[in-house]
């Protein structure tokens, strides 16, 4: 365990000093920013916009992050040979490769938190200057606690995005790994169809095929209850529960498989 | 027991994209290294030199054979405590200073946060880069970077060192640095391992080698009985040489070599009595300034055995 924490201490280190993820952040807190102006141009609505925005902001730059230095952190270790440090040290592969998800999902942490912390600041602001008869229109708070739930799916999205990431770059090109894992970034948000394929398919399998397809990729429409919270409506702490439960158990398969295939990986 | 052996390692690579077919790169190499040697492993580019090296790492894995260090297989991770590995023309983290750096590689070591930090700031110093400590490692040049390399393969004392072509991107103070290092490890009782095409440096700091070419073992002990081929002449220098005597030589002996301030030197066959010669030349009015007999080179020695391995066109 302490050899994971130490590994993911550097890669954490590492990313916050890279200029990449900092401007991405800097980038989405401006958004954050740019979300209230928009939302003066819009009579009544000017709140839904900016949490709306600011969450869409949240997610798009956080897996852009969670993406691009996801990929990064093994194919760029391979590529320039920096693991050869490394792996030569009393640290398993399977150690390594745990303390790189760790860095990054803390990484991830913090920089959701920053986003956070403007979006939280931009509703406040705006609570603040909105007369109490708006505010009385209001479907939920501004500075509404429940956005949190949307924010913590979020983030638990993105660490099974980081996790696929990862387990792409361990035997595939940084090219490749990025579509594959934008590809089943998609297709996650799309994946609900699939159950019910039968109902629209009589080919016995195409169904199954699309069952087993189901199963496989992640299922990431139950991470996105932006609509809900931005709409004051309730999300069941039952869903959130269940939600985070599969989002563990598809992290735990994939870094599994992760570990299992760098294992055996030459390091040419 | 032996500090390294490897009994019959053996690496294919797969190699087109439509059809793979094994491409040898390591031919059953068994060879070992005696604890407190300074092993030099020598070869042309491509011969296998760092494919042994990654074996031993694990950093790839053995078509056939194995390999030990210090008694364990390389597979056991504990063993990588007591070692220390440079790579070739190595690569760190851009945004991590050299401390940070070496204070995890000191910690993945087991070793506290104040005794990493001792012994970070120790192995600095002891490549001379205790004032860089705090800079950037994108902010190093090649030869700092490996002068940082061979700071992290020394920060846990090891009692193995495995460098990979350690003098690589260094300027000549640098080499001499790294000369002085590998003797200093010699002299602590720690067993080196290094990979290189210079021969210079391998004839100056080994204690014995081998000889690896187009994946296979050409040649391996000690240095001096694998350069104790027989005499092959002797190169005898002397000045003064009147100008009758000058006349001579070039009737008298294979080669004459005029060299300046009016000195020569004379190639004499192996077979010839140097006595009698200087004897006759020092009568004739030449002063004999020195006489050394002309042996293989390791440079000869491994031009030879590469040569037998490969018979055709090859690059050194």
């Amino acid at each position: 365990m302490r050899q994971i924490w130490l590994g993911a201490n550097a890669v954490f280190r590492e990313s916050v000093r890279d200029r990449v993820p900092y401007s991405i952040v800097v980038f989405a807190v401006l958004m954050i920013g740019v979300s209230y102006l928009i939302s003066q141009l819009t009579a009544g609505q000017d709140m839904k916009i900016i949490k709306d925005l600011g969450l869409a902001a949240l997610s798009m730059f956080g897996l852009l992050i969670a993406i691009f230095i996801g990929v990064g952190l093994v194919t760029k270790e391979v590529e320039k040979r920096s693991v050869y440090g490394l792996l030569t040290k009393p640290l398993s592969r399977a150690q390594f490769l745990l303390g790189k998800y760790a860095g990054l999902v803390m990484t991830l942490a913090v920089n959701l938190s920053v986003m956070t912390v403007a979006l939280y600041a931009v509703l406040l602001y705006s609570t603040y200057n909105a007369p109490a008869g708006l505010r009385a229109s209001w479907e939920a708070p501004g500075a509404d606690p429940h956005m949190l739930i949307a924010i913590v799916l979020i983030f638990s999205e993105l660490m099974i995005v980081t996790a696929l990431a990862l387990f792409f770059s361990t035997f595939s090109s940084p090219l490749w790994a990025t579509l594959l894992t934008l590809g089943l970034w998609v297709a996650g948000h799309f994946n609900s169809d699939l159950r019910n394929f039968g109902a629209v398919v009589d080919s016995a399998p195409a169904i199954w095929l699309a069952r087993v397809i189901y199963y496989v990729i992640p299922n990431l429409a139950p991470f996105d209850v932006k609509a809900e919270v931005v709409h004051g409506v309730h999300v069941a702490a039952r869903h959130v529960a269940l939600t985070l439960a599969y989002a563990a158990l598809y992290i735990s398969i994939l870094l599994t498989a992760s570990v299992t295939i760098f294992r055996r990986r030459d390091f040419k | 027991m032996p500090a390294i052996e490897t009994e019959g390692l053996t690496k294919d690579y797969l190699v087109g994209f439509w059809r793979p077919r094994p491409y040898r790169a390591l031919d059953a190499l068994t060879l070992s290294v005696e604890a407190g040697e300074v092993f030099g492993f020598l070869g042309p580019n491509g011969a296998g030199k760092s494919t042994t090296l990654k074996l031993l790492m694990q950093l790839i894995f053995p078509t056939r054979g194995s390999a030990r260090i210090l008694g364990s297989p390389v597979g056991d991770v504990s063993v990588r405590r007591r070692i220390g590995f440079l790579a070739e023309n190595p690569y760190y983290y851009d945004y991590l200073t050299a401390e940070e750096l070496l204070t995890y590689f000191a910690r993945l070591f087991g070793y506290s946060s104040s005794d990493a930090r001792t012994r970070v700031a120790r192995v600095l110093d002891d490549v001379g880069l205790g004032r860089e400590r705090r800079l950037r490692l994108r902010q190093f040049s090649k030869g700092m970077v490996q002068r940082v390399g061979l700071a992290q393969a020394l920060l846990n004392d090891p009692e193995v060192v495995f460098l990979d072509e350690p003098m690589s991107g260094l300027d000549p103070l640098g080499r001499r640095a790294v000369r002085d290092l590998i003797l200093s490890l010699r002299a602590r009782g720690c067993t080196v391992f290094f990979s290189s095409h210079i021969l210079s440096d391998a004839e100056a700091l080994c204690d014995r080698v081998a000889i690896v070419a187009q994946g296979k073992l050409v040649a391996a002990g000690r240095l001096d009985e694998l350069l104790a081929f027989e005499l092959q002449g002797w190169e005898l220098v002397m000045s003064g040489v009147p100008a009758a005597l000058h006349a001579q030589l070039a009737s008298r002996f294979a080669k004459v070599t005029p060299l300046s301030h009016d000195r020569v030197t004379v190639t004499l066959p192996a077979e010839a009595e140097p006595d009698r010669v200087m004897a006759a030349l020092s009568a004739d009015g030449a002063r004999i300034e020195s006489l050394n007999p002309i042996r293989h080179t390791l440079e000869d020695l491994f031009l030879q055995r590469v040569r037998e391995s490969q018979p055709r066109d090859i690059g050194v």
